[in-house]
């Protein structure tokens, strides 16, 4: 056994995306010591990096917009099931975020010296600023980590994958990690707790968020007590790449050419078709991500996909020079890739793309666990039962620097920190018999395969008990001591670790699924269509000795914004 | 009969210890050296250390490797069916297979 290496700090935060980076900022100009660890590189991995365009802020800067506006249209996005105060904090304080992102040099796209805003679907007026070309999420990484280096009172740390949060009576006092290129346990004291982990996308074998979001943030959260929320809610990104294959390019790259040129959304036939499923785009793009999700798969469904089994994308409408002013190099790129727009239509499939589900929590970050904050996508509720396009890394950058904020005043109110209690986590992270086999990457293979065949947008009762029984299947073949053994950048442990959260997370999001006996934005279950107004209810994840239990808990009343 | 590339890749924990292995993959036109050394992971061996978070976007910028005596990204460089050298970077400090040290040192955890 590697003896734990010891850390102590006032704020630990957990994931250094736009939320992680953001908390830690504030925090720190609060006149906090923060301690900002990331399980990859600090600033690389996590969904942030992989944004392509869209921020949606209600800044006016072009046409008059008001946060009440852009309030409305979550709420109308989210089919009802919004926390209302979260929902509200995203757009009420979007704007004050996105302009200081602005004096820190992140580039948003200017036209005449205003900031440019793009159309989205699901918005009433352009509402969306972005960092050309294609470069809004690398942008906004690169920009808080720049902040964050030049923020005194920050230590930073990457390659720390945390195994459990730590608490002593009832209050979170650090976690417990493992030092993935060491190998060795870290024991990490804190008085406040940020969790920053982003979402789940990894439990889908198609998906377009990093490799390192496989909902770890959720499993942990759970352990140490605190509820989730709306865990049935997956969104799926209707218009992911699928064919022909690309490489170095993100698979949401289409939702930029959209914004901007419209494109023609075929089926298998060249026909277009989302006028069948209530929404004539003609060569617009206004389908939501819920209904457009759902289109095409009921068009592939229908045999009438295209050729891998999606649908088809075309631009050969537009000329090349037209082409080319939207995007300049990317051009170059998809040349490269043998991709030649004005020539040929691409083929997309949805995606999973974002968790509208997450840690329970008030508009101060709170969870009910004292010590324990939330922070970006880890937090369930501000987007109801789908979300609006752009509001991902607005509720990254609002959340992570409301959290900070009462993180710093928590760490103000404590006189002394409380030890961790680590002795549980340390002794999982002690078994020495090296174990390979069966093959890690191959179960989580397995899992991912599982989640997106009958757990993905469209559900029945049939596909999703098959789901929960394979993946008590998986769960078993896990067993409670982890594979591997603690040396450095062993992948069978940091494997193990990962699937004994993945485990967790995928049948949290099964038995939701299950339970909800109707159809609502993201959660369409195919023998059980329609919404129903007895279902205007967020469900509640508790783990109660080890077992999931899930509650109902009415939504807030629809308090429409002013117009 | 399917095309095969071979991929000779470095194993071992440091540059004295460590020798090459080869592995061979089903090649399917399009995919990138990084889609083959995942393969490797799923159907001959999980021990097998690189990095990565984004996958295939080249994004992260966690996979930089030496492909060929190239110092390129796995995600960029495309599979081919033929023999491929694949090797740590050789400047910075080798942790295991082909990951390295490549966070800048204020960025790695320090004890206190």
């Amino acid at each position: 056994m590697i003896e734990p290496l010891l850390a102590n700090t006032d704020v630990l935060v957990i994931g250094s995306g736009a939320a992680g980076m953001y908390a830690a900022i504030e925090a720190a100009r609060s006149g906090c010591q923060v301690m900002l660890i990331d399980r990859s590189l600090i600033g690389r991995g996590g969904a942030t990096v992989m944004a392509q365009m869209t921020v949606a802020v209600a800044l006016g800067s072009q046409a008059p917009d008001h946060w009440s506006h852009h309030y409305h249209d979550t709420l109308m996005a989210g089919r009802g099931l919004c926390n209302e105060s979260l929902a509200r904090l995203l757009c009420e304080e979007g704007p004050a975020c996105i302009e200081e992102m602005d004096t820190w040099g992140v580039g948003w796209a200017r036209k005449d010296g205003r900031i440019t805003a793009a159309f989205a679907p699901g918005h009433d007026r352009p509402r969306c600023v972005y960092v050309d070309f294609l470069k809004t999420g690398p942008a906004v990484s690169k920009t808080l980590r720049s902040v964050v280096n030049k923020t005194t009172g920050i230590s930073r740390s990457g390659d720390l994958c945390i195994v459990d949060l730590t608490k002593s009576d009832g209050v979170v006092t650090g976690a417990v990690a493992w030092h993935v290129s060491s190998g060795a346990p870290v024991v990490i004291s804190a008085k406040a707790t940020i969790v920053a982990t982003g979402g789940l996308t990894r439990l889908y074998r198609r998906n377009s968020g990093s490799a390192n979001m496989g909902g770890d943030g959720y499993a942990i959260c759970l352990r140490a007590g605190a509820p989730l929320i709306d865990m049935e809610f997956v969104q799926f990104f209707p218009i992911g790449h699928l064919a022909p294959r690309l490489i170095g390019m993100d698979p949401i790259m289409w939702d930029p050419f959209r914004y901007k040129l419209g494109g023609r959304l075929l089926n298998g036939r060249m026909e277009e078709f989302t006028q069948n499923y209530g929404v004539p785009e003609d060569g617009r793009y206004i389908i939501t991500r819920d209904v457009g999700t759902y289109a095409i798969l009921k068009e592939v469904e229908a045999s009438r996909g295209s050729p891998h089994g999606g649908a088809y994308l075309s631009f050969q409408h537009c000329s090349e020079a037209a082409l080319r002013e939207a995007f300049g190099p990317v051009i170059d790129r998809l040349a490269k890739n043998h991709i030649d727009l004005t020539k040929m239509p691409i083929e997309v499939a949805p995606i999973a793309h974002y968790h509208m589900g997450g840690v329970a929590a008030n508009a101060h970050m709170e969870t009910e666990v004292p010590g324990l904050l939330v922070a970006g996508e880890a937090v369930g509720g501000a987007n109801g039962a789908n979300r609006l396009s752009g509001n991902a890394i607005t509720e990254a950058l609002v959340f992570g620097r409301q959290a900070g904020r009462t993180a710093a005043a928590r760490v103000k109110a404590m006189r002394t920190s409380v030890p961790p209690d680590a002795r549980e986590t340390l002794d999982l992270l002690r078994g020495e018999e090296r174990k390979d086999m069966p093959n890690t990457a191959e179960m989580l293979e397995a899992l991912q395969a599982i989640m997106a065949d009958d757990v993905g947008p469209l559900r029945t009762q049939t596909k999703l008990e098959r789901a929960l029984s394979r993946i008590d299947q998986i769960d078993a073949a896990l067993g409670a001591r982890p594979f591997g053994v603690a040396a450095p950048f062993d992948l069978t442990r940091l494997d193990w670790l990962d699937l004994r959260n993945m485990v967790m997370v995928a049948r949290v999001v099964a038995q939701a699924a299950l339970l909800r006996t109707e159809s609502r934005g993201a959660h369409q279950r195919e023998d059980l269509p329609g919404m129903l107004p007895e279902w205007r209810v967020n469900q509640v994840v508790r783990l109660k000795d080890g077992c999931i239990e899930i509650s109902r808990m009415p939504a807030a009343p629809i308090e429409v914004a002013a117009q | 009969m399917s095309e095969i590339a071979i991929l000779k890749i470095w194993r071992g924990p440091d540059k004295t210890a460590g020798c090459f292995e080869s592995y061979e993959v089903p090649y399917e036109p399009g995919q990138s050296v990084l889609d083959g050394l995942r393969w490797i992971r799923v159907h001959k061996d999980p021990t097998l250390a690189f990095r990565y978070s984004c996958i295939n976007a080249n994004a992260c910028k966690e996979c930089m490797m030496e492909i060929d005596g190239e110092t390129i990204y796995a995600c960029t460089t495309r599979l081919e069916p033929r023999n491929m050298t694949v090797e740590p970077l050789g400047n910075k400090k080798l942790v295991r297979d082909l990951v390295t040290e490549i966070a800048p040192p204020q960025e790695r955890l320090r004890q206190k």
